[in-house]
């Protein structure tokens, strides 16, 4: 799927937006055209955009408290009796500390219950490590019937909201707290499942494929870029849906590029590069190099100096993929 | 629901009798599965099925039906034998507890017996969930509605602290339409309850989350119906009734030896087991040799 993306994405004034904003919006589209949608926070309503829902529809909000089990639990028996409730807090405690009551209330049960995971990623920034969680991918993504999302920007994730509101799955979408710069449009398509090619170099032949996800989409294209001006060709794949992977997509990209680096805010063991290798090791052997965190716990810092810290910047993907060359 | 009159009183200890029974062949069976709890609830879960509970065996998705969540899985050969019993399926598919490709799985899983409510097994999430339900049948139907969501917690699994997060919110919710019952049997898989994790006072805990509290024998069909009578008619709170129960009930070999909690008798066991219950402990004589 090829996609139109932000025509000014590679200008420095490019505008900014937190991808979990664009969940907020997303929701009270979501409960606007199915009163089935309720949400239910723990205590973070503004904090993970939930606000806005809660005001327009007071009746279909639930303020848990600090209570993240016992939320997706209640929110298991909620989908039991016809809703489709919508469970936020930071991705470090759900799903991070809620993960067997998803497990076996939500998924075992196959309940479409969504998780919101807000605040995901090193990128939290001064908070430090307890509040960075760089697992939840692998968390999720290891559950049988989970449909797990990462959206790129505020507006693919107001998307990817509407589109989950509108499934039976059981759904986990990850957000992130700061503000990261708006790669797609209005009309860059989105649907679950499917990954998109926001660049393929225009000058240059393609000798690498870099497959990225979330926030750090923008650094894989800025990486990529770059790279086409130094005369190396990429192209970069975004992965909006972890699982199911977009099997065809990925085998493709590794066949017309011949290797592949994956780029994400999370840790290497069992996120999505680990998903893309599954898939190439069995369909088409690749050599891959994959950008993230390796087996590290995060700390405070800003965003920026965590992300160049743990080697997921864009002097990073140019290295890996100069690399494998 | 009426109170129990003479003969309906013993219409469901015959049935109770039945159902224990139907637990016992099922576990000898299986050769593994829990034996204490489920044998202890046999008669709360037969005065629910065959005279509480608004339900319809022949179409269990009725959405009129009242709710009924099993916190504590791993007393599930007393839900099937009720519900094979109240003709939800055969008696005889009791026989494939625990095996392979059996709707029966060693804990509950709705995904292979569409008609539970949910699955369960892991312990302290089913009252969760039972709030789950109630706060939507509220939002649905307002205070007025006439279905009930009924949750089964184990005394055990009350160490798990996701309980008291669900009490907190049913409290807080006033819940009217929840009905938790606690098997008080005083045992867990290492030894008694009071031993391992003390949960008295538990009553006053209760209380003090904002639930009704009663105390009933968990054997005696008149107190069990009536607590939930009075549950029912609180109409500011949820509700929990302690249900004061004997584990093994019904085989002097099984009651009150946390031993038997997680053990299935075996087949010589299980024929003693079924000699005594036929002989209701003995009283009748000629079922002896």
């Amino acid at each position: 799927m090829k996609a139109t993306l932000n025509p000014k994405l590679f200008d420095t004034d490019v505008e900014q937006a937190p991808i979990r904003a664009g969940f907020g919006e997303g929701l009270v589209l979501a409960g606007r055209a199915d009163e089935r949608v309720v949400g239910l926070c723990c205590d973070l309503t503004e904090s993970t955009k939930m606000d806005a829902f809660a005001k327009e529809f007071p009746k279909r909000f639930f303020e848990m408290g600090i209570m993240e089990q016992s939320s997706a639990s209640v929110a298991s028996g909620m989908a039991a009796m016809g809703k489709i409730p919508f469970v936020s807090s930071y991705a470090m405690f759900s799903p991070g500390r809620s993960w067997e009551q998803i497990r076996t209330t939500i998924c075992y049960n196959d309940r479409p219950v969504k998780i919101v995971g807000s605040h995901a990623g090193v990128s939290v920034g001064p908070d430090g490590g307890t509040h960075q969680a760089i697992e939840d991918i692998a968390l999720t993504r290891v559950l049988p019937n989970m449909v797990v999302i990462t959206p790129c920007d505020s507006i693919e994730a107001r998307k990817a909201t509407i589109a989950m509101a509108k499934t039976n799955s059981p759904t986990y979408i990850r957000l992130a707290r700061e503000k990261t710069p708006i790669v797609t449009t209005e009309d860059t398509p989105f649907e679950i499942g499917k990954a998109q090619e926001f660049f393929r170099p225009a000058t240059v032949p393609i000798k690498v494929g870099i497959i990225a996800c979330g926030s750090l989409v923008y650094n894989a294209l800025m990486a990529a870029k770059q790279l086409e001006g130094e005369g190396t060709g990429t192209m970069v794949l975004n992965i909006g849906t972890i699982k199911p992977l977009d099997r065809e997509a990925v085998i493709a990209l590794a066949k017309e590029c011949g290797a592949i680096v994956t780029v994400e805010e999370h840790q290497v063991a069992g996120g999505m590069g680990s998903a893309v290798a599954e898939v190439l090791s069995a369909e088409h052997p690749t050599k891959m190099a994959f950008i993230g965190v390796h087996d590290k716990f995060g700390q405070s810092g800003t965003p920026t100096e965590l992300i160049e810290h743990y080697g997921m910047g864009i002097s990073h993907i140019k290295e890996a993929v100069k690399k494998l060359l | 629901m009426t109170h129990l009159h003479d003969e309906k009183t013993k219409f469901l200890e015959e049935k109770a009798l039945e159902i224990r029974k139907s637990i016992i062949e099922a576990l000898v069976e299986a050769k593994s599965g829990h034996t204490a709890g489920p044998l202890g609830m046999t008669d709360i879960f037969t005065a629910f099925y065959f005279h509480i509970l608004k339900h319809d065996p022949k179409n269990p998705t009725w959405e009129e039906r009242d709710r009924v969540v099993l916190s504590n899985g791993h007393i599930c050969p007393v839900l099937y034998a009720t519900m094979a019993h109240a003709g939800y399926f055969p008696v005889e598919e009791l026989k494939t507890l625990r095996k392979f490709g059996s709707r029966l799985q060693g804990h509950p899983h709705r995904e292979y017996l569409s008609m539970l409510e949910t699955s369960s097994g892991p312990l302290g999430q089913g009252l969760s969930q039972a709030v789950g339900m109630a706060l939507v049948d509220r939002l649905d139907r307002g205070q007025n509605s006439n279905r009930t969501i009924y949750c089964f917690l184990g005394d055990g699994e009350l160490n798990e602290g996701q309980n008291w997060e669900a009490m907190l919110l049913a409290g807080k919710e006033k819940l009217h339409n929840l009905v938790a019952i606690v098997d008080r049997n005083n045992i867990q898989i290492d030894g008694y309850t009071e031993n391992i994790m003390p949960l008295e006072p538990l009553a006053d805990k209760f209380a003090s989350f904002g639930w009704h509290v009663l105390e009933i024998d968990g054997h005696n069909m008149a107190s069990i119906v009536d607590a939930v009578d009075e549950a029912r008619a609180i109409f500011e709170k949820p509700s929990i009734i302690i249900a004061h129960t004997i584990p093994g009930k019904g085989v002097e070999m099984f009651e009150n030896d946390y031993k038997w909690h997680g053990n299935p008798p075996n087949k010589e066991q299980g024929a003693n087991a079924m000699a005594e219950l036929r002989t209701l402990g003995g009283q009748i004589a000629s079922e002896h040799e």
